[in-house]
């Protein structure tokens, strides 16, 4: 198919099914975004779970994502935003003609995507060491009939996270002294009003709780299995991710806070039921990010292999059609993690 | 025939680009310090408003969306509405028999809270 026929009245790259060059190069690109399309319905089903989940259990998605490391997740976030920008750059040069440029974009937006996979791999490596492995075999989380499965792993697990959480209030405690914004009149607003909300509906356990939290030693009470789990009602969207819709056990945090103001969710916190649900974020960050990593490979793959066939030659301004469609894969692999990123790593 | 396009396609300067990448990274950056600052609810809201500018601009200038055929930004946006259909239903659903639902809880030996 590629060899080129001088005596053919079209170029040969042009199927003989089409009538222009313009006319398949548009059908290409339309076939394209059809698929992209299905792969957004099936990224859909896994950010569908997790709205799900996220929307029943607030605080236990508040507690968990403390496993994960904001500055890994927001690296690679840059990784995979420039990896786009050289890819786009590719196409720019394909367009253009300059072989080389589309060479070198290539090869950059390949070694982007190394990058990103080489940080997912340390990062998934910290999970199976701190035991929030996917699935039952290395989750100390992960629990059947009430009892956990792997009880010798819990005790360092759970240190694990609260060590992370220590270290991020410290870090959220020091940019706010920096930026002067726990004198802000907007937050005190924010938090004034959050807390007369919550008043109301929780006093008693606003009463019970500021004992606990005058108290030296450990400022939260540790068993709330009295608490029935909050429920909304039909509330819709708004009300099921507000904070204030939360369980108590997340206003509880509220009210015993760190100095700083803002609220973390510890395992003490959680009651025994919303212990047993924890397992459930790590099963869903190992299958978003999972399938997005299977993405990535597949991905590179293409890259490489049209790498391979730029640095033959095969491309031209009039032929670029596997380069633009192979770079719109790229650009929707990257799509998906900029909603990934905020939603796993930057829950609040 | 020709060879070449009879329309010729949108070729991005490269100064596009670049300023659609530095939109991206500040927009990065703003997302990951809005967590910094606790707006109560609204945190989640203002993460995904930053998301969606960030899709959008990915999605008019890195994937040409801007300059294409218009017909591929109805395929991609209308699958974004069929997931948000999947998504508001499910949610809807899943608020009306949470309570009914009985949920597994750990014993409290085992929790060693």
């Amino acid at each position: 198919m590629s060899t080129a026929n001088a005596d053919h009245d079209h170029p040969a790259h042009l199927a003989h099914h089409f009538d222009t060059v313009e006319q398949q190069f548009d059908s290409a690109k339309l076939g394209m975004w059809v698929f992209l399309a299905t792969e957004i319905l099936m990224f859909g089903g896994l950010f569908c779970a997790y709205a799900v989940y996220r929307g029943n259990h607030p605080e236990v998605f508040l507690y968990a994502h403390h496993f994960l490391d904001t500055f890994w997740g927001a690296f690679n976030t840059v990784v995979l935003l420039v990896s786009s920008f050289t890819m786009a750059w590719g196409v720019r040069a394909a367009q253009l003609g300059q072989k080389n440029i589309l060479v070198l974009m290539l090869l950059l937006t390949f070694l982007g995507g190394v990058g990103f996979m080489v940080v997912k791999a340390v990062e998934y490596y910290g999970k199976w060491e701190h035991a929030t492995f996917a699935g039952p075999w290395n989750n100390a989380f992960f629990n059947e009939d009430g009892q956990f499965v792997h009880p010798d792993k819990l005790e360092d697990t759970v240190a694990y996270g609260a060590k992370k959480m220590d270290k991020k209030a410290h870090a959220v405690a020091h940019v706010d002294e920096e930026l002067g914004l726990h004198d802000t009149d907007a937050e005190r607003l924010v938090e004034k009003e959050t807390q007369e909300e919550h008043a109301e509906q929780h006093e008693a356990a606003e009463a019970q709780d500021a004992a606990v939290a005058a108290a030296p030693g450990p400022p939260l009470p540790t068993d709330h299995s009295d608490f029935k789990p909050a429920h909304n009602g039909p509330g819709g969207l708004s009300d099921m991710f507000m904070e204030d819709g939360a369980a108590p056990e997340a206003f509880v945090a509220a009210a015993a806070a760190s100095a700083a103001g803002h609220t973390f969710v510890t395992w003490e916190d959680l009651d025994n039921r919303q212990k047993g649900l924890v397992s459930q974020f790590f099963q869903i960050y190992f299958m978003m990010t999972g399938l997005h990593g299977l993405h990535v490979l597949i991905g590179m793959g293409l890259i490489g292999w049209i790498l391979f066939r730029a640095a033959m030659g095969a491309f031209s301004p009039a032929y670029f059609t596997p380069v633009d469609l192979v770079g719109l894969y790229w650009h929707l692999v990257d799509l998906i993690w900029i909603f990934l990123f905020p939603l796993l790593y930057l829950i609040h | 025939m020709s060879v070449h396009f009879e329309h010729e396609h949108h070729v991005s300067p490269i100064w596009q680009l670049a300023a659609v990448l530095a939109v991206l990274l500040i927009l990065t950056f703003i997302t990951v310090a809005v967590t910094w600052i606790d707006l109560g609810g609204l945190n989640i809201w203002v993460a995904l408003a930053v998301a969606v500018v960030k899709a959008a601009f990915v999605g008019l200038y890195f994937m040409h969306l801007r300059y294409d055929a218009p017909f591929n930004a109805v395929i991609l946006i209308a699958s974004l509405v069929f997931v948000s259909l999947f998504i508001g239903f499910s949610l809807i659903d899943t608020a009306a028999y949470q309570d009914q639902f009985e949920q597994p809880v750990i014993s409290s030996d085992a929790a060693g809270g």
